[in-house]
Parts: structure tokens; C-alpha cells; sequence
């Protein structure tokens, strides 16, 4: 719902409850970013979908792209900086990894249009191979690096970053994490001035080109540029004083633990009665306040997320934190980690907490899902496989002991390749390797994977499981899908072509739903592969269940044979196969499931049948 | 005085937790209360466990702490031992099952099974219900409000039906 209203000079002004994700967006749109590129990573994937809707509704234009990996996406956004027009990023943490080579010359070069690199990091972590601190990164990369602690922050904090990196042409990091990504709250909102400029490219070979005779001079300009961050006015930590019923006393933190610290302080009437800093610039920290720190207080708490990025800069005899305890070295501040150490820091009775009992269920395919067909016959075709996998919701093929390693993006292509490396200097029988990717993620990294893999005649099987989409993240387009991120029809790449392209001989492409025709696909590609070496290639092709296909729908039923020995759910794991309590026989959730039919063939003792086969 | 209420809403990825999370969370804003959700997004949405969390109020945080939340929504039964920390000794707890406990049951999928309703419209039926005992920060007429406001036409009606069935279940 939104509450607009109309300001005299016919600007259109609201309130709306928006996602952290969503007012980040809405504050690029406002502030006159005209290019924004993506790649789609869990806590980061609404932004670039934001910024079309909102570009939409202000009615200005916006080049939105879904990059097919995070490197180019930076790359595409410098490029179009050098033009003195606004920019931005969106990421998630692990995704700077794989920009980090364009990020870090950045800082040396600089930009002249304002850029902006949104990175979401994944404190606990939820859905993410590491908790790394991107606050680090930037520090390493000698960037400004800021750290919302709530969606309207964040969204407040777009402008004037865009400020700041004009200001020292620098590339500024706007870092929330998954508490700000994606908490929601009510925010104000206007329609942007139209803000275009002119697309100018001055050449300056010794800046945009620069060489090492170049670098040590733009070294020094960039430790020059950090030292007067560091001391802008608009980004110093930003006090909440105490009444002095503390004395000597201060707590420190940044981003979403100083949103939960001030609300504990407030349950515990603390609020105004202790020197309470939010650090909104972690890196440059002021140095003065930093000496400040150290004199005018005994006792100092540092509360932050991930990694101790303000606790190392402060360097203070007396500092409570991460690297000094009893801050916990890992893992996310939650409310209730926050308790205990607040409490201790306090001297306040602690009470006792109920802690949660049980784990939850964990995730699982989706009742349809092509890959679960895929894993199980490549589990049933090769018992005895190593099975590297990659990073989507395929992850979850290692509930079907179909997946045995999961890494980074594309790693599963490479470490495959690794995997025959090793067994074939050992000379001893060689276990058939089957790596997994999606295609999503085969077109992010898996491509430079498999040409290596050819070049150096690895050999191994390569599933590419192909669902037509990006689904892990909500089902952004992939460079096969003939959508730009808009929703309006782009050029598309085909999988097929580029498989070829990368000079893999044998390739060929199934339903996974037709089990028996997929396992004779392995038998035969295993068979190429020992006689003809090189990696094999089959894609399984089916689409995303989520993507609503429409695909007919059989009757499936489990009949009286059913011997109750639980092949099914033990290897198959569907959501819709569920155990009669009493008597232990398989039954079907007519709920979920989605008359797939693969179970059919799942079944030993052929007591799962397909009313009409034929459709 | 303003009301101050925190809310957890526990279900498993797919059952329409985040739909509630918001429906509650734009009800909140069009009463100009304060308001800040946390939600789970990413692989657990893949059937795993989710928790959604609302807190009406002066919060900055949109985390709730053990023992803190005054109402609790749970979709399935089967969380109860995974969240149930969350809850104050005194909170309300509505549960989608069939079994009675210590909270209050209502057989919500039975329900929408019995209107002809589609099976994930149990969590608006359940919503409906806990508006209509009171313990929420709002009425139902201000979430059949906010409904209207915020469904998609081609859901509507069965989205209404869902959350007046719900409400008309709690004994007047």
C-alpha cells in the first residue's frame, strides 16, 4: 500500500513498507543512478528487480542488467563511471570475491561518475559458503566502506554515498547485511528529479590505463583521499550520550547489532544513560576518534558483524569485542547472543533463556523437480561415483548422496577435473566422477571450467542441470532465457552452442523426467569417455517447478504391493511420498504432489503406477 | 499508549509465512503504527523450517529475543519445538493441527479443505482466527483492509474467504 501525496512543485512524494533490498533500490532510482548491474545471490537478489519497478513508476530510464557473473557486472559499471554518470552494483558477499580484480584497481583509478557497490553480507551464515566481512574487502581495497542498520538507513545513506564517491572519485561499498536486506519497514519515498548528464569519456591513458610507472603515485593519491574520508563530517560516528550514570564507559557497534543493541538498551532502560556510538563509516575510521576512544574511556564494548574491521582499527588497551572477547569470534549478533554480552558488560542478572529445542525440517527439492530425477540416476547409474556439485538448489542433490562436494561458483567443474588428476596419477581403478551445475551457474563460472577441463582431457561426466532459470534466488533470468531484466525480450545464448564451443565432444541433452532414457545417456557417456577421454556433457533439461510450466499432470497412485521398504524416501526423497503412520506403506500427498510421474519408475516393486501413461 | 507487540509467524518454505508477515506488517503502517519485520529468504524457502518475526513499536531491530514475542502463528505443528523459545510464558500461540496442547488449535488445512478453498489459504485462515480472539495489535476489519488492498484480483476472493472463515471459527 502505498500513501502518495503531491508536493507544489509536482513532484510526487509517499510512504510504502519496503525491504531493505527494496529501499536500497528506491535510493538509487532517487538518486539519479542510471545504470545498475547484478548477479542474483541470496541476500542481495531483490535489489535489481527494485530498481526496474521503481525506475517504472518514476518514469525515468535506467540500464538494469542481470551480468552474467559479478565481475563483468563491476567492469560494465566502471566503464559506464568513466563517463561521469552514476552507477551501481548489487551483490552479495561472495560475489566481491569474484570482483575483487576489478574492485581493487578500482580504488587506484577511481571513477568519475559516482559508483556505488552494494554488497550484502550474510551474517550466521543463512544462505552462503562463508560469513566473510566485506568490511574487510573494502578496508584491503582502500575503500570507504558504510554499514546501514536498518532499511530506512540504508536508504538514506544512497545519496550521500553517491556524494562521497563523487567528491574523491572513489568507488564507495554500501554494505547492509541480511538482517537489512531483508527486514522490512515503512519508508518515504519521492519521484526523482530527472538528473541527465551527458555521456563524456576524457581520455588519460596514464589513469585509465595506468602502468606500474603510474601506480605508485596513484597509491599515494588514494592513501591521500582515505585520510580525508575518514574525517568527513557527514560520516562520523554519531553519538547517543549518556547521562553520566556510566562514566568512562562507551558502546560501539555498527550496522544491524547496533539496531539490536538499542533496543536491549531500551528494554533495559539503559538508553541515554551510557555513551552509545553507531559507526556508520567502519573503514576509514577517523584516527582522532579513534585516539579519542582510547582516552576518554576505561571501559569500551565494540559490537559488529562479522569480523573485528572498528575493534582493529580502534586498537585500544581496553576494548571488549571480537578479538578480545567475550564478543564471539563467529557468527551472527542476534538479540540473544547480545543479551549475555550486554548483560556481563552491564553487571546485570542474567536470566535465564529458553534455547530452541529441536532442529527444523531441512530444505529439499521441490515435489517435480527435474534435478531430483537427475540425481537419481546418476546416484543409481554410478554407486560407486564422486560426485561434485555447485552452488543453487541443486546444493540439495547431497540429500540424495548425489552430491559430495559444494565450494564456489562453478568449482564443481574444476574440482572434478582435479578429482581424475589425482586417481589417474594413483593408476588405481578409476571412480567414475559426475559433477553437477545449473545452468545459471554454468554460465557465471562454469564456462572457463570446462574449456580447461578439455584442454587438459580430464575425464569426467558433467550434468548440466538446466531449469531454464536462476531459481535458488527467484527466478531471474539466464543468458539462455531471451529476457533482459525488465521482462522485455534480449538476445539469448544457447548452452548447446557454448558447450561445443569449449570443444567437448560428447554432448547430448535428455528430460530427466525419462529416467531409463537418462541412465543409458551415463552408461554411454561414461562408455565415451574411457574409449575417447575428455569430459562428457549431458543436459538434463526440465523446467523450474516454480516457474509455473503448466506441464500436464499424471495420476499417480501407490497400490496395495507396496512392500513398505522405503526406497523411495530414502533415495528419492519427494516432499509428496509420506509414510502411512500404521502400516508403513508409501502414500501420496495430494497436495504436493504434482503428477510428475518419475516416482513410477523409482519403485522396485513396481507398486507406484501412472493411472494414464500416456497423457 | 501505542501498542507494542512482537509477533513470530513459524511455517515450513512454501506455506505462505512471508504473505502473513507482510499483511501484518502493512495493517501496522495503515493504523501509523511503527513497524520492522525480519524474514527468511534464500534455500530454507525450499520446504526447510521458516520464521518470520514482527515487531509493532519503537524497535530498530527486526530481531525478536528468546522469551520476547507475545503472539505466535504457527503454520505447522511440527515447529513448535523449533521456535517455541521465542514465545513469552504468557503468548498467545495459534497452531495450524488437529491435536490440542498448550495452545490454541485450530484445524486450519481441515478448514479450507472443507470451503473448497486451495490448501495454502490455511494461513490466512489462521491469521483470521487469531485477529477475531483479540490478541492482535489489530481487528479483522483492518486486515480485510489491508488485504483488499494488497492481493492480487485473481486471489481476492478466495483470500477473503479464507480470512473470514478464519475469524468466524473463533467461538463468538
Amino acid at each position: 500500500m502505498d500513501m502518495k501525496t503531491q508536493t507544489e512543485a509536482g513532484v510526487s512524494t509517499g510512504r510504502r513498507l519496503m525491504m531493505g533490498n527494496e529501499a536500497i533500490a528506491q535510493g538509487l532510482v532517487e538518486a539519479g543512478c542510471t545504470l545498475a548491474a547484478s548477479y542474483p545471490g541470496t541476500p542481495a537478489s531483490e535489489i535489481l528487480t527494485a530498481v526496474v519497478t521503481g525506475a517504472r513508476a518514476a518514469g525515468v530510464e535506467i540500464h538494469a542488467e542481470w551480468s552474467v557473473n559479478e565481475k563483468v557486472a563491476l567492469e560494465v559499471a566502471l566503464g559506464y563511471s568513466y563517463t561521469g554518470q552514476r552507477a551501481a552494483v548489487a551483490m552479495k558477499q561472495v560475489g566481491l570475491n569474484v570482483a575483487s580484480d576489478p574492485l581493487l584497481r578500482a580504488a587506484y583509478v577511481g571513477c568519475p561518475g559516482g559508483l556505488l557497490v552494494v554488497v550484502a553480507d550474510d551474517p550466521g551464515p543463512h544462505s552462503s559458503q562463508t560469513e566473510q566481512d566485506s568490511r574487510f574487502l573494502a578496508m584491503f581495497a582502500k575503500l570507504p566502506v558504510l554499514d546501514p542498520a536498518t532499511p530506512r538507513q540504508a536508504k538514506e545513506m544512497v545519496g550521500p554515498a553517491y556524494e562521497l564517491s563523487e567528491k574523491y572519485e572513489l568507488p564507495v561499498l554500501l554494505r547492509p547485511t541480511t538482517r537489512v536486506c531483508h527486514a522490512r519497514q515503512v519508508i518515504a519515498w519521492e519521484h526523482p528529479r530527472r538528473v541527465a548528464r551527458p555521456a563524456v569519456f576524457v581520455k588519460n591513458p596514464a589513469r585509465w590505463c595506468a602502468t606500474p610507472q603510474f601506480l605508485r603515485g596513484l597509491h599515494q593519491e588514494l592513501n591521500r583521499k582515505i585520510r580525508s574520508v575518514a574525517r568527513e563530517p557527514e560520516w562520523q560516528p554519531r553519538l547517543r550520550p549518556g547521562d553520566g550514570s556510566y562514566g568512562r564507559t562507551a558502546v560501539l557497534a555498527s550496522g544491524v547489532a547496533w539496531a539490536h543493541a538499542y533496543d536491549w538498551l531500551m528494554a533495559q532502560e539503559l538508553l541515554d544513560r551510557v555513551d552509545f556510538y553507531q559507526i556508520v563509516l567502519p573503514y576509514p575510521l577517523n584516527p582522532e576518534f579513534a585516539e579519542y576512544v582510547r582516552t576518554a574511556y576505561d571501559r569500551i564494548l565494540v559490537l559488529e558483524e562479522t569480523y573485528p574491521v572498528i575493534e582493529m582499527q580502534l586498537a585500544a588497551p581496553r576494548l571488549q569485542g571480537r578479538l578480545h572477547g567475550p564478543v564471539p569470534g563467529e557468527g551472527e549478533l542476534t538479540p540473544d547472543v547480545l543479551n549475555d554480552i550486554l548483560g556481563a558488560f552491564f553487571d546485570l542478572p542474567l536470566q535465564g533463556r529458553p534455547s530452541p529445542a529441536g532442529s527444523g525440517s531441512r530444505p529439499t527439492l521441490c515435489a517435480g523437480c527435474g534435478h531430483r530425477a537427475a540425481f537419481y540416476a546418476i546416484r543409481t547409474t554410478f554407486p560407486d561415483g564422486i560426485f561434485p556439485g555447485d552452488i543453487g538448489c541443486y546444493t540439495l542433490g547431497m540429500n540424495l548422496g548425489a552430491v559430495d562436494t559444494v565450494h564456489c561458483m562453478g568449482a564443481g567443474i574444476s574440482q572434478a577435473a582435479g578429482l581424475y588428476q589425482a586417481f589417474r596419477r594413483q593408476g588405481e581403478v578409476k571412480p567414475p566422477i559426475v559433477a553437477t551445475i545449473g545452468d545459471s551457474t554454468f554460465f557465471h563460472a562454469g564456462i572457463p571450467a570446462l574449456l580447461n577441463a578439455v584442454i587438459q582431457d580430464a575425464r569426467f561426466l558433467l550434468v548440466i542441470l538446466d531449469n531454464g532459470t536462476t531459481a535458488m534466488t527467484g527466478h531471474q533470468p539466464t543468458p539462455a532465457s531471451g529476457l533482459s531484466a525488465g521482462g522485455e525480450p534480449a538476445p539469448s545464448v544457447q548452452l548447446e552452442e557454448l558447450v561445443r564451443a569449449c570443444g567437448v565432444g560428447f554432448l547430448a541433452v535428455c528430460d530427466p523426467y525419462d529416467l531409463p532414457a537418462l541412465e543409458e545417456l551415463l552408461r554411454q557417456a561414461q562408455a565415451q569417455i574411457q574409449a575417447a577421454g575428455g569430459p562428457a556433457v549431458i543436459i538434463a533439461r526440465h523446467p523450474c517447478m516454480l516457474a509455473k510450466t503448466g506441464q500436464p499432470r499424471r495420476q499417480v497412485e501407490v497400490t496395495s504391493s507396496c512392500i513398505a521398504c522405503h526406497h523411495c524416501l530414502d533415495n528419492f526423497e519427494c516432499p509428496a511420498l509420506i509414510p502411512s503412520p500404521d502400516t508403513g506403506q508409501v502414500q501420496i500427498d495430494p497436495v504436493l504432489c504434482v503428477g510428475c510421474g518419475v516416482c513410477v519408475h523409482v519403485c522396485h516393486a513396481g507398486a507406484i503406477i501412472s493411472r494414464d501413461n500416456g497423457l | 499508549m501505542k501498542p507494542k507487540q512482537q509477533i513470530i509467524i513459524s511455517g515450513r518454505g512454501g506455506q505462505g509465512v512471508l504473505t502473513l508477515t507482510r499483511l501484518l506488517a502493512e495493517t501496522a503502517a495503515a493504523l501509523a503504527l511503527e513497524v520492522i519485520t525480519a524474514e527468511t529468504h534464500g534455500m530454507a524457502q525450499r520446504g526447510g523450517s521458516v520464521i518470520s518475526m514482527i515487531k509493532v513499536g519503537p524497535f530498530m531491530g527486526p530481531l525478536i529475543a528468546a522469551g520476547q514475542a507475545q503472539v505466535g502463528l504457527f503454520l505447522t505443528p511440527d515447529n513448535l519445538k523449533v521456535h517455541s523459545s521465542y514465545l513469552h510464558p504468557q503468548a498467545a500461540v495459534f497452531v495450524n493441527t488437529a491435536s490440542p496442547g498448550s495452545y490454541t488449535a485450530l484445524d486450519a488445512l481441515d478448514l479450507a479443505l472443507r470451503l473448497g478453498l486451495p490448501p495454502v489459504s490455511l494461513n490466512l485462515i489462521l491469521l483470521g482466527y487469531a485477529a477475531a480472539s483479540g490478541q492482535l495489535f489489530c481487528q479483522p476489519q483492518s486486515l480485510e483492509q489491508t488485504l483488499a488492498a494488497v492481493t492480487p484480483a485473481k486471489w481476492l476472493a478466495a483470500s477473503q474467504k479464507a480470512l473470514a472463515a478464519g475469524a468466524a471459527a473463533w467461538p463468538a
